[in-house]
């Protein structure tokens, strides 16, 4: 009998009806939205509502409405002129460092649809415009760092036993002791045996005096990389925050990477000067007993170090830091009461202040110059390999005459411009990198071309389904008319999965959509073959249709797994773009499965079969 | 309309020699094109920067050219993308800088130069390690997907037939890869992507095709393999072009209406589904041929739990 059974009719049109309302979400648009989310100590709460509707009535911008989430607040507003107005206002009004501030699209999904948890599809940055970078940690320079801060704790370690070393080397990532005597270089192994079992320890046999070489074992090496990872990736989040960005991502990537995903943003000069700065903050006393002419031809006095100004002055500097950044727990940018120049006010933590107000003390009426570190990689060429060289290009910005003692808070200034001040503000808040990143890989999409994407992916996907739909109706009439139901059922069941599953959509992923569009028929044309085919046998329609169906199965499940397999692959080499692609082609073979299989069936049954001998339309 | 349902019984496999040199000509010159022109790699696997931006109005690439010239980007490649308001610029790896920032610097020169807004409208850059990754990560994938073909087909079918499918596969991977180094076309992700597609849709038909075969030898007991492997590529042919329609349809559509940054993309689909098809009907079923299958490959071994199962699948 070729009827289905109640429950079978039932489930097809149940699964129909929920994709069509889980793909709905999508029909409504989005509008332009101000994002305000609370930074580290506060909340949005209704209070900062009535705040900010109560200055934009003030300031005559005209406003959809106000949605309050769990931590996050979102403004509607129906133009974009008037979103960049009302973020200009916002940003003025709240503090920085208490609320971010950022521009967002609102989906305009009704309240019913939404209380039923559909949402509309993401957009992946090429079609909604943004950033991608993909960084790379200088694993080299973390492992550095950690056998440096051995070396030193290994040196008061043989101190401490009156073991006597004559030098200390980290290279290579090797840390090496030389020795005079070999009797201490026996101690000086069993000292540090003892006292760090993490570290491998070796005699070098090669070389000239009794030396001692010192590993990191690989369990160390793999939890040091993991922190220094981890830790960039928060300092990045906290960085990106600053940039006021309303949905980002920072991810990890493999052993040594982060992606960091960054849409609606435009300035990426600004967001890479940012995101990739390793720049930390010295504050140095300077050295103005000795003569700086002579050290600038070459003459450099021991405890001294000669720096340049980026005015171009060259200073004396005293080699020991009197502090670093990573004291500084706040930093604003501001104008300097007495010159009317930009500045920067720096809160110090409790250790930080102490140190400070100490040196400060004993130092009243002499100079003192901050010093910005910043690191930069260059591209250079070594015996024919390219090889990433980091440079450290150490700046005075600003030598002040210490005044009175400082403690917790103090002002630098000597700053060019108010963008500066912020940009050094928002890197001194933000925290240093725990180990120097690079951008490996950078992919942005104008906000332009996004909307081009989309407009024709979708042009692309219509006028495709276009063609097949005529072209199934002229070649297989009422069977292909069928075929053409189940087509786009089909184009709603992926679009709902996309949107269920939240994935993101991106111009391959529509690509994918449009190739489904053309295989998916591709069930329908094996089963109406088949059916024709056994028609000319002279097989009576019904059993035609029976056998069409169940002798075109495995050629069908055959066939598509193989695509299915290759769709597989490329999901799991894929980079971002090229896994939208297999994403989308993914579940549109499997929805096709179902709508060209099982959903036709249904739909020539109700046609055919309660007919006796009907006469195939075909 | 049933232009292809009268049954056809057009004789491929009998012109089968004419099909295998017409693609060994093919191959050949793919091969030749490939090792001595190589590909037009794009930055996704050479390494380098590449920016699109827009002009209000038409420009002039000369002009473009030597502004960048004068900033220091002599090596730039400028070309107009899709429109004449459109430019592409390409930049190679370049040694003793901050490569991250090329885009920047070269996006401020292009804009000091012009009064009115130049727009950004794309920028990738992509450093010479990740574009070394991500060309063997790529290769590493099709041969992954060959591979799975290859025990899913012998597991499905005999590995003759895996054999030949996966012959057939090369063969329209290589002249598709061909067409892009003979025409000097970009070949970037994308069209990678494109190419494990064609694998996964070229593969869709060759099965069909197969599958017939076998059902056909345990039909037809007393035909001649030849005979069998024609009759069912005629049996599916209706299918087959009837598929490669619909696809070429929505293809065209996207190669058409898709824009530029799909262009290569579907340039690729568009290629190796005609090669895909053709190949289907002309390649596979003589691969099998050659091969040597006869139905006694093809007899399912577990017809009776009870009986003795030969080696080479037949039973007593």
């Amino acid at each position: 009998m070729n009827r289905y059974p109640l429950w079978k009719n039932l489930l097809v049109v149940a699964v129909i009806l929920t994709a069509i309302i889980y793909a709905m979400p999508n029909l409504f648009g989005d509008d332009p939205a101000v994002q305000v989310s609370a930074g580290r100590l506060n909340s949005v709460d209704l209070q900062l509502v009535n705040e900010i509707e109560s200055s934009l009535k003030q300031a005559e911008i005209p406003y959809k409405g106000v949605v309050l989430e769990e931590n996050r607040l979102l403004i509607r507003f129906s133009e974009a002129n008037e979103q960049l107005e009302a973020r200009e206002l916002i940003q003025q009004k709240l503090s920085s460092e208490d609320y971010i501030v950022a521009l967002n699209l609102a989906p305009n999904t009704p309240a019913w649809l939404q209380s039923l948890g559909a949402e509309p599809m993401n957009l992946g940055l090429d079609l909604r415009g943004g950033v991608h970078f993909l960084m790379e940690v200088d694993m080299d320079a973390v492992l550095k760092q950690t056998l440096e801060s051995y070396a030193s704790d290994i040196r008061i370690l043989l101190r401490d036993k009156t073991i006597r070393y004559t030098q200390v080397n980290v290279e290579n990532g090797v840390l090496t002791f030389g020795f005079r005597e070999a009797a201490d270089l026996d101690a000086a192994i069993d000292a540090i045996d003892r006292e760090y079992n993490e570290l491998v320890v070796a005699i070098d046999e090669n070389a000239e005096r009794p030396t001692v070489t010192i590993n990191l074992n690989d369990t160390i090496v793999r939890e040091t990389q993991n922190l220094a990872l981890q830790q960039n990736i928060t300092t990045l989040r906290n960085r990106i925050n600053e940039l006021g960005v309303a949905e980002p991502t920072v991810q990890q990537q493999g052993q040594d990477r982060i992606v960091v995903q960054l849409p609606g943003v435009q300035d990426t000069a600004q967001a890479k000067k940012i995101l990739g700065a390793t720049a930390t903050l010295e504050f140095r006393l300077v050295d103005f007993e000795s003569d700086v002419q002579d050290a600038v031809n070459g003459r450099v006095p021991a405890n001294s170090e000669l720096y340049y100004h980026r005015d171009g002055r060259p200073y004396l500097l005293n080699k020991r830091v009197m502090l670093t950044g990573e004291h500084v727990i706040n930093a604003a940018s501001t104008i300097d009461g007495q010159s009317g120049s930009p500045a920067v006010s720096v809160t110090l933590d409790g250790k930080g202040a102490r140190i400070f107000s100490n040196i400060t003390r004993d130092n009243i009426g002499n100079p003192m110059a901050v010093v910005f570190i910043e690191s930069k990689v260059e591209t250079q060429i070594i015996d024919g390999e390219e090889v990433s060289v980091r440079r450290q290009i150490p700046e005075i910005i600003s030598v002040a005459t210490i005044r009175d003692q400082l403690g917790k808070k103090f002002q630098i200034t000597g700053l060019d411009s108010t963008t500066e001040a912020r940009d050094l503000a928002l890197l001194l808040r933000a925290g240093a990198l725990a180990a120097p990143i690079d951008i490996v890989e950078e992919r942005t999409v104008g906000p332009s071309l996004g909307q081009e994407n989309i407009d024709q992916g979708f042009a692309s996907v219509m006028i495709g389904f276009a063609l097949v739909l005529v072209f199934m109706i002229v070649w297989y009439r009422l069977f292909g008319a069928v075929a053409n139901l189940a087509l786009a059922a089909n184009l709603v069941l992926i679009v709902a999965l996309l949107s269920m599953l939240q994935a993101t959509l991106t111009m391959p992923g529509i690509a994918g959509i449009v190739l489904t569009v053309g295989m998916a028929v591709d069930a329908n044309v094996l089963i109406f073959e088949r059916i024709r085919e056994e028609l000319r046998l002279g097989n009576s329609p019904r059993a035609s249709i029976d056998a069409g169906y169940s002798k075109a199965f495995s050629t069908i499940a055959d066939a598509n797994i193989t695509t299915l397999i290759a769709a597989i692959v490329l999901f799991g080499f894929g980079t971002g773009t090229i896994k939208g692609f297999a994403i989308t082609l993914t579940l549109g073979i499997l929805t096709s499965m179902f709508t060209a299989i099982v959903g036709t069936r249904m739909v020539i049954n109700l046609v055919y079969g309660r007919k006796q001998r009907p006469k195939l339309s075909i | 309309m049933h232009l292809l349902s009268k049954e056809t019984n057009i004789n491929f496999v009998g012109i089968r020699k004419i099909a295998l040199a017409f693609s060994a000509v093919l191959i050949l010159i793919s091969a030749y094109s490939i090792v001595t022109n190589s590909l037009n790699f794009g930055i996704d696997f050479t390494g380098g920067t590449m920016i699109e931006v827009g002009y209000p109005q038409a420009v002039d690439l000369g002009e473009v050219r030597s502004i960048l010239e004068q900033g220091g980007y002599g090596d730039a490649l400028v070309q107009n993308f899709g429109s004449l308001t459109d430019v592409l610029i390409r930049l190679p790896v370049i040694e003793s800088e901050n490569m991250a920032e090329i885009s920047n610097q070269v996006v401020a020169l292009l804009q000091a130069e012009q009064t009115d807004a130049v727009e950004v409208r794309r920028v990738e850059f992509v450093g010479p390690q990740v574009g070394e990754e991500l060309a063997e990560d790529g290769g590493l994938a099709m041969v992954y997907a060959l591979i799975g073909i290859l025990i899913y087909v012998a597991l499905r079918f005999e590995y003759r037939f895996a054999i030949a499918s996966v012959l057939a596969l090369v063969h329209d991977v290589v002249i598709t890869v061909g067409f892009f180094s003979f025409f000097r076309l970009d070949f970037d992700l994308t069209v990678l992507a494109a190419i494990l597609a064609v694998i996964g849709y070229s593969l869709n038909d060759t099965i069909v095709v197969f599958d017939r075969i076998r059902e056909s030898f345990l039909k037809m007991r007393k035909a001649e393999p030849l005979e069998v492997i024609n009759t069912s590529i005629n049996a599916t042919l209706g299918r087959t072009i009837m598929t490669s329609m619909t696809t070429l349809l929505v293809v065209v559509a996207l190669f058409v209406f898709g824009g530029e940054v799909i262009h290569a993309f579907a340039t690729a689909l568009l290629i190796g589904i005609l090669v895909g098809t053709y190949s289907s009907i002309y390649i596979a079923g003589t691969a099998v041929l050659l091969m040597g299958v006869t139905k006694t490959d093809l007899m399912p071994p577990e017809i009776d739990e009870d009986g003795e199962v030969n080696p080479d699948g037949s039973q007593v």
